[in-house]
């Protein structure tokens, strides 16, 4: 692991950390208030917060699988050094990519 | 097996090889390298292994017993013997030569990798410089410049054993006295080298080392300081990889 990767698995951690439990807080709340899933759409279409909030979350995501997984594959496999970060950053795109279609779906379509 | 009587196995052969079994009698205050040395004057002149001070001093007679790696001539039968029988194994994560002797090349060449030879650039005809003993930096230097390079923290360390390009704890101890060493000219080429893929921030903090080391040090500490010097060069933009 890289200076460069550290912080950026590090900053993404620092980032992630509050959105997902204002995430899971926001789930829990919203199930335990009964409301449906159009309810749940009604608030979040057209909303750039959480359009914004989801976005932040993707790509913090993204980032930290990245990092995560080339090292996780570094350090318990033999594969070579390019395979792993072939696996690793294609991992964390198709994340990304199906995160932004998630977020995409939720708050724009 | 009885109370005068130790129950031995000792490994033999390279990478591939086996346990050789000897009975071998007790004596007070008997340390394992004692045990080694009574097999092969008495028992198997072939046996190899190697020692230099015997007193704690040259780091060279390490190896795994029962299961740790220890410094064999400063460690007491009496403490490490399981119901009267010991396991005596070469240290793991270097490639073995022959019974217990390690071949310590790769433990070195980190050493070497992770900048840990001091770089002057003061003359003779300069002024000897003044360190002061209670700066932290010089405190930090003191925490661990005492390492006697038994490789003990290498072989007890994890990461080590799952990353061949890591350079372990011993030399990122060095690489962390080096950067604390004022006189030194190229403390920001330590940096550099720590800071690569196979360098300190591959280090899980496990406190192995830590837990390990003969002479009470802390790679760990040292190892956690290179990791926030690095960090702090990497946000000021520093040319840390």
């Amino acid at each position: 692991m890289t200076a460069t990767s550290y912080a950026l698995q590090r900053l993404s951690a620092a980032v992630l950390a509050p959105l997902v439990l204002i995430h899971i807080i926001g789930m829990i709340i919203a199930i335990q208030g009964g409301i449906s899933a159009e309810e749940i759409l009604g608030r979040t279409q057209g909303s750039w917060l959480w359009g914004g909030f989801y976005g932040l979350f993707v790509i913090a995501a993204g980032i930290h699988i990245s990092v995560g997984l080339n090292n996780i594959l570094s350090e318990w496999t033999s594969m070579s050094r390019g395979l792993v970060a072939g696996i690793a950053h294609g991992y964390a795109t198709l994340a990304i990519v199906l995160g932004f279609r998630a977020v995409y779906a939720v708050v724009f379509a | 097996m009885n109370e005068q009587t130790l129950e031995v196995d000792i490994w033999r052969g390279g990478a591939e090889g086996s346990f050789q079994h000897f009975s071998i009698p007790r004596q007070d205050s008997q340390t394992i390298l004692d045990v080694v040395t009574w097999i092969q004057r008495n028992e198997d002149a072939s046996l190899s292994y190697r020692f230099a001070c015997r007193v704690g001093m040259c780091g060279s007679c390490a190896m795994t017993v029962n299961g740790r790696p220890r410094w064999t001539c400063r460690t007491h039968v009496s403490r490490v013997a399981e119901q009267g029988r010991l396991t005596i194994e070469p240290l793991r994560n270097l490639p073995v030569i022959k019974d217990l002797t390690a071949d310590l090349t790769p433990f070195f060449e980190k050493w070497q990798g992770a900048r840990g030879h001091f770089k002057g650039s003061a003359t003779r005809h300069d002024e000897f410089a003044h360190v002061l003993p209670d700066e932290p930096a010089r405190q930090a230097a003191s925490a661990g410049v005492e390492c006697i390079n038994c490789a003990v923290c290498y072989s007890a360390c994890d990461v080590v054993s799952w990353k061949e390009d890591y350079l372990g704890p011993a030399a990122l101890n060095r690489a962390w006295v080096a950067f604390n060493d004022e006189r030194d000219a190229d403390r920001k080429g330590v940096l550099q080298a720590v800071a690569e893929g196979g360098g300190c921030m591959s280090c899980h903090t496990h406190q192995s080392c830590a837990e390990h080391c003969p002479v009470e040090l802390n790679p760990t500490a040292a190892i956690a300081g290179l990791k926030k010097a690095s960090l702090k060069s990497w946000l000021r933009g520093g040319r840390t990889s």
